[in-house]
């Protein structure tokens, strides 16, 4: 089990962090992806391959300021 | 019997406030503020006070006015806030209004960095006047900044900030606040941030867009030193227009963190 913003999901690991996004309605232009507390930073979302046990927090961005 | 007025060790030979206030602005209206706490109230002098005469409708030399902030804020608490610098990238809704309450708190030193200039379709809930159409969001916030604190050190960058120019903007803020309206560039912002420099405080924001729903907006801490205000979902888009009071919440919760940051950490 993956925790994602606090919930537990299932079928995410293996996933890249790509997948894992495009799997999740989420686009990658406007989000941060935290995992284990670490910033992923975008260059590495082809590359970086979710684990059991992964903490992923998926901050997306609405507009407005 | 030794007390404290404007910030200067005073002896004097009153018993009570208003002796003391008449024996020194004899004939002109102030207002008194003692140990931090504006009052018309008459009290018995004690040992130590703390007591600021300020007279009414006069701007205070920087002394009385630190000592002003001392005495309101606890002196530990203001040594801090006027020693902090915090940067504010975007200076629309969300970051002219927090530049100007840091502004009142008796912040050190802002760093302010916008590209735009003021638009008649700001006026709605940014902090500028109709006077300053047309001029750099910089200057104009520059000029809003220092008329309620001209004690501030403002450094203002006319600049649209990218992946290029984000490392040597930044490189001397321990503080950032992310406050554009771009929700891309809002990603980029906090990716860059994060990766670059993962030491420093960023305070970002997503979701302030419609009205009521005043409890939505929160502030939550992602990771470490990451914190974002908002209720996460309410883009601004055609049906839902950014209005001044919901954005000023959001810009009041980033205030908030900020100031609780420069004095707990």
């Amino acid at each position: 089990m993956v925790k994602v913003n606090g919930i537990s999901m299932e079928q995410i690991a293996n996933l890249t962090v790509t997948e894992f996004l495009q799997k999740n309605g989420y686009q990658k232009e406007y989000v941060a992806v935290e995992r284990n507390g670490k910033i992923v930073p975008k260059k590495e979302y082809d590359k970086v391959i979710l684990k059991d046990e992964d903490v992923l927090e998926v901050v997306s961005f609405v507009g407005g300021g | 019997m030794v007390v404290f007025v404007n910030g200067e060790r005073t002896a004097t030979n009153k018993t009570t406030l208003k002796e003391l206030q008449i024996s020194l602005f004899a004939s002109e209206e102030v207002v008194t503020i003692l140990d931090g706490y504006q009052t018309d109230e008459d009290c018995r002098l004690k040992e130590n006070m703390e007591i600021i005469f300020m007279k009414k409708g006069v701007f205070p030399s920087k002394k009385e006015w630190e000592h002003m902030l001392y005495a309101r804020n606890s002196k530990d608490v203001q040594k801090k806030i006027s020693k902090a610098r915090v940067a504010i990238i975007g200076l629309g809704g969300l970051g002219s209004h927090i530049a100007i309450e840091l502004a009142r708190c008796g912040i050190g030193e802002l760093h302010i960095v916008d590209y735009d200039v003021v638009e008649p379709s700001n006026l709605n809930r940014q902090a500028y006047r109709m006077s300053h159409l047309g001029i750099p969001k910089v200057e104009a916030l520059e000029q809003e900044i220092k008329q309620v604190n001209p004690f501030v050190k403002v450094t203002a960058e006319r600049k649209k900030i990218d992946e290029t120019n984000i490392e040597q903007v930044l490189q001397r803020d321990m503080i950032i606040c992310e406050a554009v309206d771009n929700p891309k560039t809002k990603a980029m912002i906090v990716n860059e941030v994060l990766t670059i420099y993962p030491e420093k405080w960023l305070v970002a924001a997503s979701g302030m867009a419609g009205y009521g729903k005043s409890n939505e907006i929160k502030t939550k801490q992602i990771t470490g030193h990451f914190y974002l205000c908002g209720d996460g979902i309410s883009d601004a888009g055609a049906g839902n227009s950014l209005m001044a009071p919901r954005v000023g919440i959001c810009a009041g919760h980033q205030a908030n963190k900020i100031l609780e940051i420069i004095i707990e950490q």
